[in-house]
């Protein structure tokens, strides 16, 4: 597909800069015909925050799913760290979720537990650290998130926004070298919101993390964000650059989603027949 | 609710468990009747068994002593062998009987011992030489209906066959 | 004609698919219980969240059912002179059959649809998703503890309910009515054999265990993530449960009693 102008050119093969490559992905649920990533490639560099953006059904939470190893991809190639993302070997796949974290859309806090438990729970499940280690280590991810006061109570007591934070302090607990992010801005209010951008830059900055973020709030990403790719409903990439170079792009489909025009390539009316036609009046 | 109330519900509960199942098999079944202590076998061999069941009760003067352990076909007698253990503190003399009983009208069958006057009790092993087949109810009803015939006399068979059951 | 085969054969292909993957999440389901041993305390709790909090429920119905047993029995047998045998009847009833089976289906009613919600709800929450991320396996960490939870459980409960049915016939026949106290148990601590009638009854109730419990997270595990999902697999599971505890009732009770032993 043609780059629209002012785009940095990508590499396809083997880039060490990158953390995470997809090489040429292309992925479908088991049985269905339908295809929700077609040939996308994408290379997130190290230690910067990449952003997926995207309308609503265009692959991109999948896509943190695949490049977690949770489905296998009907052809192409994930790799993190230059090693594949194998399903068949187990126990490679282990030692890769290892390294990284993931902050699900609306937490995915484990209900049954507290606070300081749902921080503790990769801790105690990944690691022979004693139980005053753990926690202190719990604590410490919780004051970096705002929210050591919060410990003791649990998840039915805490509002949505901290359920995020708390999560994100859990994604954060064995220090990985990747994190996931899905719609960590979605449904937050301004505050919330910020504060959420704020950490997501802060951590990235002072762990030396990678992040990769799935949203489509343009405004809140393109503030934290080092570089972006957009995505189209049609499961392929539509443009990919930094945030300056996305906002001066000339392309009709890039600039009505930047900049959020209710009509454009993507159309206001769902497709129906003239409507002078429909109410039977003569045009 | 903290680690320890909850291990602690968990084990009451377990507990009611096990009480009721104590409950169910001591009280409400026939479990005690014999708790299998120290047992000697003897065996009996029957013309015919009826319906007397692995583990049902042997008794004595009606009170039990002791238990069926196993049936088997004895294919060189063409008898039914019958295992019988029972209670090592019971002994019988060596020429008692045994008899396939019936509890009440209807009801499970059992083997009944009765003591016999020998000075001698039976060994472990020994096999009880007097035994009684069970009463099979169709041999019961033609032994009826001929002894019926007889009394009747001459014209006897088609009046036997042809009226009752 | 042929569109009819057609959906025939796409209908049979689908149920053998079905139960081709329930075979297999069974599958994954033993071999992680070997792993989930490691945690009791996790099997400790689940017993607690599906026994404990169902006692209420079996103790009422075992005793409602004592009653409404002792008192129809009594009213026929009195007829023949024979409620000596009323506490004979009620017991082997109970052990028999009503009490597995009726603990079963309180058991998927309560229990069932506790678990199938709560996992399906994880579902929908991504709970699922979060622990795969965290290489760790959900059906060793959620439905293993579960299943082993309702095995152990579900015995207990149909105890307690034959239990609880006995003793409230005894107090109804007994106590309220006038039979014979002691003719009500001896006739039935004679007539009822521990291993066969007792023992087969708690066999029975191990069976019915598993198949209530592995149908509820079975349903849990496969809903969809949205509140309709949850809710159809919910009622779908309580119905899936009972009618398969009634059927494997029924191959019990002709392998179990086939023999006529009184």
């Amino acid at each position: 597909m043609p780059s629209p102008p002012g785009t940095a050119a990508q590499v396809e093969t083997r880039n060490p800069e990158a953390l995470v490559e997809v090489d040429h992905a292309v992925f479908g649920y088991e049985g269905s015909p339908r295809t929700i990533l077609d040939d996308v490639s994408m290379d997130f560099g190290r230690g910067k925050i990449t952003a997926i953006l995207g309308g609503s059904g265009s692959g991109k939470t999948t896509l943190l799913r695949l490049i977690g190893g949770v489905h296998p991809l009907r052809s192409g190639s994930i790799r993190f760290d230059g090693e594949p993302v194998d399903r068949s070997d187990p126990a490679r796949l282990f030692a890769m979720r290892r390294r990284l974290g993931m902050l699900f859309q609306f937490g995915a806090l484990f209900t049954d537990l507290t606070v300081f438990e749902n921080v503790a729970f990769p801790l105690r499940e990944h690691t022979d650290f004693s139980e005053s280690m753990i926690r202190d280590i719990v604590l410490m991810k919780l004051n970096a998130v705002g929210l050591r006061g919060a410990a003791p109570l649990r998840i039915a007591e805490i509002s949505g926004g901290m359920a995020r934070r708390v999560a994100l302090a859990r994604a954060m607990a064995l220090d990985p070298e990747l994190l996931l992010y899905d719609e960590p801005f979605t449904g937050l209010d301004p505050i919330s919101m910020a504060v959420a951008a704020n950490l997501i830059r802060t951590l990235n900055d002072t762990t030396g993390a990678t992040s990769i973020l799935v949203s489509h709030d343009v405004e809140e990403c393109f503030r934290i964000c080092d570089y972006a790719y957009l995505m189209s409903s049609k499961g392929k990439v539509l443009a990919r650059g930094r945030p300056e170079q996305l906002v001066e792009s000339q392309d009709p489909m890039v600039r009505q989603f930047i900049r959020g025009e209710p009509d454009g390539p993507v159309p206001f009316h769902y497709p129906a027949p003239p409507f002078a036609e429909e109410l039977g009046v003569r045009a | 609710m903290g680690r320890k109330g909850v291990e602690t519900l968990v084990g009451v509960f377990v507990l009611l468990g096990m009480l009721g199942l104590l409950f169910l098999a001591l009280k409400a079944a026939n479990l005690s009747n014999f708790g299998g202590g120290d047992t000697y076998t003897l065996t009996a061999y029957f013309d015919n068994i009826g319906g007397l069941k692995v583990r049902a009760p042997v008794r004595s003067a009606g009170v039990t002593v002791g238990r069926v352990a196993s049936i088997s076909l004895d294919a060189k007698r063409y008898q039914g062998a019958v295992r019988i253990e029972i209670d090592r503190a019971v002994q019988f003399p060596s020429d008692s009987s045994a008899r396939i009983l019936t509890s009440g009208l209807l009801g499970d069958q059992y083997i009944g011992i009765e003591p016999g006057g020998q000075e001698k009790n039976y060994a472990p092993g020994d096999e009880i030489k007097q035994t009684q087949s069970a009463v099979v109810l169709e041999n019961l009803i033609s032994q009826f209906l001929f002894s019926k015939a007889a009394d009747a006399g001459t014209p006897s068979a088609p009046a036997a066959s042809g009226t009752k059951k | 004609m042929t569109n009819f085969v057609t959906r025939l054969g796409a209908a049979t292909l689908e149920v053998l698919r079905v139960l081709g993957h329930h075979a297999a999440l069974f599958a994954a389901l033993l071999r992680a219980c070997g792993t989930a041993v490691k945690r009791p305390y996790l099997i400790v709790a689940q017993v607690h969240a599906i026994g404990n909090l169902s006692v209420l429920i079996i103790v009422a119905s075992g005793m409602a059912v004592g009653f409404v047993l002792a008192l129809q029995l009594y009213y026929t047998l009195v007829r023949y002179g024979a409620t000596d045998s009323l506490g004979l009847i009620v017991n082997l009833s109970l052990t028999r059959e009503l009490g597995p089976v009726i603990a079963a289906l309180l058991f998927a009613g309560r229990a069932g649809t506790s678990l199938t919600a709560e996992i399906g709800l994880m579902k929908a929450g991504e709970q699922l998703a979060a622990l795969d991320m965290m290489a760790l396996d959900p059906v060793e960490r959620i439905l293993a503890p579960r299943f082993l939870g309702g095995i152990i459980a579900m015995p207990v409960l149909a105890i307690l309910f034959s239990t609880v049915g006995i003793l409230a016939a005894y107090v109804l026949a007994v106590l309220l009515i006038g039979v014979d106290a002691g003719n009500f148990w001896s006739i039935m601590h004679s007539g009822v054999d521990a291993w066969r009638d007792v023992g087969n009854g708690i066999v029975k109730s191990v069976v019915f265990g598993l198949i209530c419990t592995f149908v509820a997270l079975y349903q849990g595990y496969e809903a969809e993530p949205t509140p309709k999902g949850v809710s159809d697999a919910t009622t779908r599971g309580v119905v899936v449960a009972s009618l398969a505890t009634l059927i494997m009732d029924f191959v019990l009770t002709a392998i179990m009693f086939s023999t006529p032993g009184g």
